[in-house]
C-alpha cells in the first residue's frame, strides 16, 4: 500500500518517501512555470510594468485560460481539504450545501459580471473599490470596500496554507517536538510563490492553474470510480455514513451530524448556499479573475462551463463519507483528531504511493494558485485604493506595479506569520468572519451596476451596520463542544427560532438601512458624489474605445479629472 | 466630461432578457428549495435521492445558464453591430 518507508529522527509518522518525491517533484515543475510565466503573452512595449500587466496578466485570458484560472481560484484547497472534511464530522449541512452554493453561484455571476466587466473595461478600473469609487465619487465608501477586501482576503489565504500543512503532515513531515523544522517546508513553499507572483503577476497563477486543475480531475475521478467499487458500492459507504452521523453524541447529547436535513435545518441550508454565492465574487480575488479576461462575455461563457468543477466538487465532499466507511484516522501530530486531514490520510491508505503522491500535490499545488490570486488581488486594493487615493494621486503605472508587488509580499507573509504563531482556529475564526463582512460589500458594488438610486453615505452606513451585526451574532455562537466563541455561522434570527446564516442577515439589515437612509438623504438634498460613469459604460466591449481614449480624442474635458 | 456620451449599444429586444431571467431564476431557486428534495429514497446506485438530486442540478443549471449565454450574447452581438453600423455612417470613417 505505502511505498518505501524511510524512518527519521524520531519521527512521529513515518515519511513517504515515493508519495514525497513526487510532491516535491511536481512542485519544482509548477514553480518553474511560475516564472516562466513572465515571459508568456507578454506586452512588447511596457513590459510587467502596470497593474493591467502585472496585477490582471494584460487583461487578455480568453475562455480556455479563464477556465483553468477561474477554477484554480474559486476551488481551492482549503475547499478541498475543509469541504470532506466538514461532510466527515458533521455530514450535509456544513459540507454538502457546497453543491447547491456552487450551483446558484453561476447564474448570479451570470447576471451581474459583465456589467462590472464593461464598466471597469471603459475606464481601466483594477479593483472592485476603483469601480465603487467612481461611480459615487466617495473615497471613504471605496476605502470601506477595500479595506474589507484586504481583511477578508488575509484569513483566507492564511487557510491555503492550512491546505499545504495538511498534506505535509500526512507525508510524515514535521514533528510535534520541532516546531521550526515543521513549518520549514511550509516557508520554503511560500517564499518560491512569494518570488515568482512577484516577477509574473497574475500570469503565474493562470499557468500553474492549468498543471494543478489537470491534478485535480485525475485524482477526483479516479478515486470516486476506484474506492466506491473497492468498498462494494454507494450502498455500503452511505450506510457508514448515515450510522456515524446519528450516533448521539454524549458531549452534547445531540447527533454527531445531519444525514439528511431535517425542517428545522432547511432554512440554514439555502441560506449558507446562497449567502456564500452572493459573497464569493465580492472578494477581490474572484474580481481579478473577471477583470483579467478579455471581453465582455467571456465571464458569461464560463458560468455555462465552470460547473464541471462543482460536480467535481461534489463528488470531493462524498469522498468524506468514503472515509467515514473506510475508518480513515485523521491523527495530528499532537495526537488529537484534525477532520482536515481526512481526505489525504484517504489518498495515501488506499492507493499505491505514486498516485497518493499526485493527489497529494493536486492539493499542495492547489493551495498555491488561490493564494497567489488573493495577494495580487489584496495589493492590487491597497496601490489602488489606500496609496494613490489617500497617499500619492500622481503614481504613474510603473510606481503603482512596484508598489503592488511589494503589497502582495507583505500580504504574503502576514498570512504565514498569522499561521506559524497563532493557533489554527484562529484562521479559520477569521475567515468565517470575512465570509460575513465580505457580503456586505455587495450593496455597494452591485446596487451600482443598475443604479445610481442609493445615496454614498447611506451604502456606508448600511455596509458598517451590516459589519457589526454579523460581527457580534458571530462572536455570539458558541461552539457546545469547546464553549468557545466564534463557534459557527449560523444563528438564529433576532427576535425568531429560524437558524440561518448570519451574513444574509446583516445583508438583510445592511439593505433596509442603506434603503431607508438613501430616502431620508435624498429628501435632505445631502451631495450625491460625482459619477464619473455613463449609461454606455455598461454594455462596452473590448472594441469599444477606453475612457481614456476617447478623452484623447476630445481634449475639451477637465485635465486631469480622472485617466 | 464633456465629450459626448456615444452609445455602445442599440436599443434592446426585451425576447432574449425575459427568456434568460426566467432560465436563471430557476437556477437559483430550484437547486434553493429544500423540502422538495431532503429524503432518502428513491435511491439512485445506493446514493440517498437527497445526494443525487443535487449532483443532478449541476449539469441541469449548466445547461440553462449556456443557453442564457447564447440568447444573450447573440443579442449583444446585433445591438454592437446597430451601433456600429450608424457610427461609421455618422463619423464618415
Amino acid at each position: 500500500m505505502t511505498g518505501v518507508v524511510v524512518p527519521l529522527a524520531a519521527p512521529d509518522r513515518p515519511i513517504n518517501g515515493v508519495a514525497l518525491t513526487i510532491v516535491i517533484l511536481l512542485f519544482i515543475v509548477v514553480a518553474a512555470l511560475g516564472f516562466l510565466a513572465a515571459r508568456w503573452r507578454r506586452g512588447e512595449e511596457t513590459g510587467l510594468h502596470s497593474l493591467d500587466e502585472w496585477g490582471l496578466g494584460g487583461r487578455g485570458f480568453g475562455t480556455w485560460v479563464t477556465w483553468f484560472l477561474l477554477g484554480g481560484d474559486l476551488y481551492t484547497a482549503y475547499t478541498f481539504v475543509a469541504v470532506p472534511a466538514a461532510m466527515w464530522a458533521t455530514g450535509a449541512v456544513s459540507g454538502f450545501f457546497a453543491v447547491p452554493y456552487t450551483i446558484v453561484l453561476y447564474p448570479i455571476v451570470f447576471l451581474l459580471m459583465s456589467r462590472l466587466w464593461s464598466v471597469s473595461h471603459r475606464h481601466g478600473f483594477v479593483t472592485p473599490a476603483d469601480f465603487v469609487g467612481g461611480r459615487y465619487g466617495s473615497r471613504t465608501l471605496s476605502l470601506a470596500v477595500a479595506v474589507t477586501g484586504i481583511v477578508a482576503t488575509m484569513p483566507y489565504i492564511a487557510l491555503q496554507l492550512v491546505g499545504i500543512k495538511a498534506v505535509l503532515t500526512v507525508l510524515g513531515l514535521g514533528s510535534a517536538e520541532n516546531v521550526l523544522l515543521t513549518d520549514l517546508p511550509l516557508i520554503i513553499a511560500f517564499v518560491v510563490l512569494a518570488a515568482y507572483t512577484y516577477t509574473s503577476g497574475l500570469r503565474a497563477p493562470a499557468l500553474i492553474a492549468v498543471v494543478k486543475d489537470l491534478l485535480i480531475y485525475l485524482a477526483v475521478i479516479v478515486a470516486v470510480i476506484y474506492l466506491p467499487i473497492k468498498f462494494g458500492g454507494w450502498d455500503n459507504i452511505f450506510g457508514a455514513a448515515q450510522t456515524k452521523l446519528g450516533t448521539v453524541n454524549p458531549a452534547t447529547g445531540r447527533p454527531a451530524g445531519v444525514f439528511i436535513p431535517g425542517a428545522a435545518s432547511y432554512s440554514a441550508y439555502w441560506t449558507l448556499a446562497l449567502g456564500s454565492a452572493l459573497a464569493l465574487f465580492m472578494y477581490p480575488h474572484s474580481i481579478t479573475g473577471v477583470l483579467a479576461t478579455k471581453s465582455r462575455n467571456t465571464i458569461r461563457k464560463n458560468a455555462a462551463v465552470l460547473p464541471l468543477y462543482s460536480l467535481m466538487l461534489g463528488f470531493l465532499a462524498l469522498l468524506g463519507y468514503v472515509a467515514i466507511y473506510a475508518g480513515t484516522k485523521p491523527i495530528d501530530l499532537n495526537g488529537a483528531v484534525n477532520p482536515q486531514l481526512v481526505v489525504p490520510q484517504l489518498f495515501l491508505d488506499h492507493f499505491p504511493a505514486w498516485f497518493a503522491g499526485i493527489a497529494l500535490a493536486a492539493i499542495a499545488i492547489g493551495a498555491l494558485v488561490p493564494a497567489a490570486i488573493m495577494s495580487i488581488a489584496a495589493a492590487n486594493l491597497f496601490t489602488r485604493n489606500i496609496y494613490r487615493d489617500f497617499i500619492k494621486p500622481e503614481a504613474t503605472p510603473k510606481e503603482e506595479a512596484n508598489v503592488s508587488k511589494i503589497a502582495s509580499l507583505v500580504v504574503k507573509f502576514g498570512a504565514l506569520i498569522f499561521v506559524i504563531a497563532m493557533d489554527q482556529s484562529a484562521a479559520i475564526n477569521m475567515q468565517l468572519l470575512g465570509g460575513i463582512w465580505i457580503l456586505q460589500t455587495f450593496p455597494a458594488i452591485v446596487a451600482g451596476l443598475y443604479t445610481r438610486w442609493f445615496h454614498r453615505w447611506a451604502l456606508f452606513a448600511g455596509w458598517a451596520a451590516g459589519i457589526l451585526y454579523g460581527t457580534i451574532a458571530a462572536y455570539n455562537v458558541v461552539n457546545p463542544v469547546t464553549k468557545a466563541n466564534f463557534g459557527g455561522s449560523i444563528a438564529a434570527i433576532p427576535g425568531t427560532d429560524v437558524q440561518v446564516y448570519i451574513a444574509v442577515v446583516a445583508f438583510a439589515i445592511n439593505l433596509i438601512v442603506a434603503a431607508v437612509l438613501t430616502a431620508v438623504f435624498r429628501a435632505m438634498k445631502l451631495p450625491e458624489g460625482m459619477d464619473i460613469t455613463r449609461r454606455s459604460d455598461y454594455g462596452a466591449d473590448e472594441n469599444d474605445p477606453k475612457v481614456a481614449e476617447i478623452q484623447r480624442e476630445y481634449p475639451l474635458a477637465e485635465p486631469g479629472s480622472t485617466v | 466630461m464633456s465629450s459626448p456620451d456615444v452609445p455602445t449599444r442599440g436599443p434592446a429586444r426585451p425576447g432574449p432578457y425575459i427568456i434568460s431571467g426566467v432560465l436563471l431564476a430557476i437556477a437559483i431557486v430550484v437547486p434553493l428549495y429544500v423540502p422538495a428534495y431532503s429524503f432518502d429514497q428513491p435511491r439512485l446506485a445506493g446514493m440517498p435521492f437527497f445526494y443525487w438530486y443535487q449532483m443532478m442540478w449541476i449539469p441541469v443549471t449548466a445547461c440553462l445558464v449556456g443557453i442564457s449565454y447564447w440568447l444573450v450574447s447573440k443579442e449583444d452581438r446585433r445591438r454592437h453591430a446597430a451601433v456600429q453600423d450608424r457610427g461609421n455612417g455618422g463619423q464618415e470613417r
